[in-house]
């Protein structure tokens, strides 16, 4: 077993790694951050003194070593823009951003895996097709014009609720909705099938065959073993809480990660744009590995494997 | 006196094609049937059907009374008491036959709670009293074990423990065995005809594998595209089959001992359900077949006593048991 | 007797084996020092359960996976060097079927064009030559020319068989190993295959290997039989002798657990015990733990396949060739 979650953690850096390394390289190929920030008229000696003063004048694999050095010793860098810990600037972000983003994880949930379930257990009839229509426009409509359409009407038209920015609950309901729309439809069309393919495995038939009744076959039968891959999916959104909001956020001016993200890169705030990945980066592995966890929870066949290992 | 089982013109079709065509069966208390033919017959729809337990798009028609009391389209709460507690079931594939993610003890014990008054421990004493029974080794441990950890021919030991925790009065074993290894093959089909002599149930043995059938029942029913050919004790069926089909899978089975010959195969494939002839669907493949068998379907007709056969020759057949029967 | 078209001497094939996805590695013995010889013209029926290294010894006999030990010859020669000219031309001189026709047959190819490509590969006759044998093998197989210019989803599987056959013919192979071929098949069905393969067999003097747990049809269409457990021949006899009055205790067992119409299950050996495990094979004689008649002996010392009289070998202490010799 110790084993087994060495070889999860090791995979788990790793990846940290490559995510921080393209990240590095992408920024750095992409343009001169000095020029980004102080404009082209600046004069050729103040562009000097700051890549001096930023290290950017280093040869770029010194740049790197000295990147994941300062990381190794918890120091992420300061923001170019306004000289403060880019790891502040971000921290301060993410209470916003998990407002939007833990309402909506908690509403996609709610809607999409009961919209499954039903779908599945009534596949064919009317509620199943509008159930799958509504997934299918769901997740084929990229989130900003699903955004711009609830603002054309709850807002413009309807005048109900507001357009943007963060002053109270109220402007906090579109941008929710616009999240978890899309990640409910993707929720219930994945349990849907989950959940048909166990149906139609044979011990579901086991168990109508021995006398239990359906309600109990499909609540102590099917639901475990279609929870399994249900599970995957959950993780994927667990590991988007941090960063999932990008698009929405900028729609909504609404001042989370995201925005900040946004803002960092066409600015070419290296120091807040790592930052950000990185934690992104994280949150992902981190919802991985539990994810690997709860695998072995909920299947015994792979929790005998990591028991032999 | 009424018979355990008695299914009448049961029909089964999948979007508005019949797989099944009108079947009449009976089954009487403690008797072992065996039900052969090849796949796509009917012979394992033809209890799906009868327990309820096909998808929910099938179309179901005819008439499957146990004792008396029709079951077929009977309330979900009666159907329920009937699954398990009076027909039991077990199936092929051992591999899947079980919940995964249950432990034995569970899925063992949910059958018990179902259909027997026991509480609290003595359900659990139960569960490893039947598996016990039926040949589990250190019985009480492995009630806690996952199906994933046993082989096949022991998944389906406890498939027929957790067949027998109702106490039915019917078993059906739709091909038990045909996913096992010979030696494993022998010892399920050992056990089954014990607990059958046990607990004094009547068994439906569903197979491909006329062997198998011939040595486990006391009766048996050939299928052919939906319907029962020929009903017959199985000695007499073996001995002397009457219709060409029962004639052809006995012809094509290679014989064990005595001189080789070489095998009678039935010419052609079985027809599609959506392109059925019309008349006896044998027909195309018969080579005794003759114009009037493409006219209409021959039912079963009796041609002695326990025996019955559909075909339209089936008089001849009568005539020359009765002459043998004479001299 | 003609000489042997192949031969092969104490071939052993071991895999190494994780328990789990970490555990440790064990070595698995799946054949392990079986000889075998096929007259040309003859079949030799393998037959065992899952887990005897039946397919493993086809595999190693074709050259498709090389033994650890021991030697293949085929026509006197040892098998070539693999990916040489010589190498080719005896791999068109062999070849296989398996039990799942579908899974050999490429669903989005006419089944004719299947039937040449052999030929196109092996670079035999011109492109009308081929279309020629093409429509000559699909007769062979008993289907029609029109036949070739449909998909394997469109056929049956008794069809399917026949055209993988007919393709496993295009080269006019001498060698030919079956690999479960009807076991997916219903009763009927396998006849017509099983008569189809005697009669290609006696038409175009093919040597046969027969690989199936089907004792039934292993007889019908065999000369010679070789009962496989856990990776050893156990015994070996013409195939009419061997079903009539079997020495070791295993194909006792077997035979007696085949079920005959006409006959109760009253008198069936009943063996106790689980399938066999490749991974942990008993020491001694490998059937020992499950064997109704074995003795201090079994357990220790492994039996080794000695004549009995006749033409039957068997590898058990207690066969004494009583049976073989009453029956003479």
């Amino acid at each position: 077993m110790g084993r087994y979650l060495a070889i999860r953690f090791g995979r788990a850096a790793l990846t940290i790694v490559l995510v921080v390394t393209f990240a590095f390289v992408v920024l750095r190929l992409s343009g001169d951050p000095a020029l980004m920030i102080l404009g082209p008229e600046a004069p050729p000696e103040v562009l000097a003194a700051f890549r001096k003063a930023w290290g950017l004048d280093d040869p770029i694999w010194f740049q790197y070593l000295d990147y994941f050095r300062a990381i190794a010793k918890g120091e992420l860098g300061r923001s170019m823009r306004d000289g403060r810990p880019a790891i502040e600037l971000v921290l301060e972000r993410i209470p916003a951003t998990l407002a939007l983003t833990l309402p909506a994880f908690f509403l996609k949930v709610a809607l999409g895996v009961p919209a499954g379930i039903y779908a599945a257990l009534h596949r064919g009839s009317a509620i199943d097709r509008a159930v799958m229509m509504t997934a299918v426009a769901g997740f084929t409509v990229p989130s900003f014009v699903l955004a711009l359409i609830l603002v054309l009407v709850f807002a413009v038209q309807l005048g109900w609720l507001p357009s943007g920015g963060q002053d109270s609950w109220r402007h906090a309901i579109l941008p929710i909705t616009t999240l978890s729309l899309g990640g409910a439809a993707v929720l219930a069309r994945f349990t849907r099938s989950a959940m048909l393919e166990v149906l139609g495995q044979p011990y579901i038939r086991t168990a109508s065959a021995k006398g239990v009744p359906w309600r109990k076959v499909v609540t102590s039968h099917a639901l475990p073993n279609a929870a399994i891959p249900t599970v995957t999916i959950l993780g994927f959104m667990v590991g988007t809480l941090i960063a999932g909001a990008v698009v929405v956020e900028s729609v909504f001016a609404w001042p989370g990660v995201g925005r900040l993200l946004v803002v960092a890169v066409a600015n070419r705030d290296l120091a807040v744009v790592q930052c950000i990945l990185l934690l992104v980066a994280m949150t992902m592995v981190t919802s991985n590995l539990i994810v690997d966890f709860l695998y072995g929870f909920l299947d015994p066949r792979l929790r005998a494997k990591g028991a032999h290992a | 006196m009424t018979p355990l089982v008695n299914i009448a013109g049961l029909g089964v079709a999948f979007g508005g094609v019949p797989v099944l065509r009108g079947v009449d069966l009976a089954l009487g208390k403690g008797e072992a049937l065996g039900l052969v033919g090849e796949s796509g017959s009917g012979k394992s729809v033809t209890w799906l059907a009868a327990l309820g337990l096909l998808p929910r798009h099938a179309q179901v028609s005819g008439s499957v009374r146990l004792e008396g009391r029709e079951i077929l389209g009977a309330p979900a709460t009666e159907l329920d008491h009937v699954r398990g507690g009076r027909i039991a079931m077990i199936f092929q594939d051992p591999a899947s036959a079980l919940n995964p993610v249950l432990t034995i003890r569970r899925q063992l014990c949910e059958a018990l709670a179902l259909h027997r008054d026991l509480q609290g421990n003595a359900v659990k004493a139960e569960a490893r009293r039947l598996l016990d029974l039926v040949g589990i080794p250190d019985a009480g441990r492995r009630l806690e074990a996952y199906p994933h950890e046993f082989s096949g021919g022991q998944v389906q030991r406890i498939m027929i423990a957790m067949a027998l925790a109702g106490n039915p009065d019917l078993l059906i074993a739709d091909e038990p065995t045909t996913a096992l290894d010979a030696t494993i093959q022998a010892q399920i089909l050992d056990l089954l005809s014990t607990v059958r002599r046990e607990f004094g149930m009547a068994m439906v043995l569903i197979s491909h594998d006329l062997g198998v059938v011939a040595e486990n029942c006391d009766r048996v029913a050939v299928m052919y595209a939906g319907r029962i050919v020929e009903e017959a004790p199985s000695n007499q069926l073996f001995a002397d089959p009457a219709h060409p089909y029962a004639q052809g899978l006995i012809g094509a089975l290679p014989p064990l001992d005595g001189p080789r010959r070489r095998l009678t195969a039935i010419p052609g494939t079985v027809p599609d359900p959506a392109k059925m002839p019309g008349g006896c669907a044998f027909a195309p493949r018969c080579a005794l077949a003759s114009e009037p068998c493409g006219h209409a379907a021959p039912s079963l007709a009796p041609i002695a006593n326990d025996r019955r056969v559909a075909c339209i020759r089936a008089e001849a057949f009568r005539r020359a048991l009765l002459g043998i029967a004479a001299e | 007797m003609s000489p042997p078209l192949f031969d092969v001497s104490t071939i052993s094939r071991s895999y190494a084996m994780r328990s789990g996805m970490f555990g440790r590695a064990t070595a698995v013995h799946a054949v392990d020092g079986v000889s075998l010889a096929i007259a040309k013209g003859q079949t030799l029926g393998l037959v065992g359960e899952s887990g005897s290294g039946k397919s493993t010894t086809g595999r190693i006999v074709l050259g498709l996976e090389p033994p650890d030990r021991g030697e293949v010859r085929f026509d006197g020669k040892p098998m070539a060097v693999p990916e040489t000219a010589a190498w080719r031309a005896q791999r068109a001189r062999m070849q296989i079927i398996f039990q799942d026709p579908l899974g050999a047959l490429d669903r989005r190819l006419p089944v004719g064009a299947q039937i040449r490509e052999p030929l196109d590969i092996h670079g035999i006759g011109t492109p009308a030559d081929r279309e020629e044998r093409v429509r000559d093998l699909l007769r062979a197989v008993e289907l029609t020319p029109a036949h070739g210019a449909r998909y394997a989803g469109a056929l049956s599987g008794g069809q399917r068989q026949r055209i993988v056959l007919a393709r496993a013919l295009a080269t006019k192979p001498d060698f030919l190993v079956c690999d479960e071929p009807v076991s997916a098949l219903d009763v009927s069905i396998q006849a017509q295959v099983v008569n189809l393969l005697c009669d290609l067999q006696a038409q175009l003097s093919l040597t046969l290997l027969f690989i199936s747990h089907d004792l039934r049809v292993v007889r019908q269409i065999s000369t010679t039989v070789a009962v496989m457990y856990l990776g050893r021949i156990v015994e070996i006899g013409s195939a009419d002798d061997l079903f009539a009055r079997p020495e070791h205790p295993y194909t006792q067992a077997l035979v007696s657990a085949s079920p005959a119409p006409g006959r109760r299950s009253a008198g069936r050996i009943v063996l106790s015990g689980d399938p066999p495990n490749p991974a942990a094979r008993p020491q001694g004689c490998a059937f020992h733990p499950r064997c109704p008649r074995a003795i201090a002996r079994c357990a220790s010392e492994v039996p080794a396949l000695s004549a009995i009289g006749g033409e039957r070998q068997v590898a058990c202490h207690l066969a004494t060739g009583a049976q073989t010799r009453n029956a003479a």
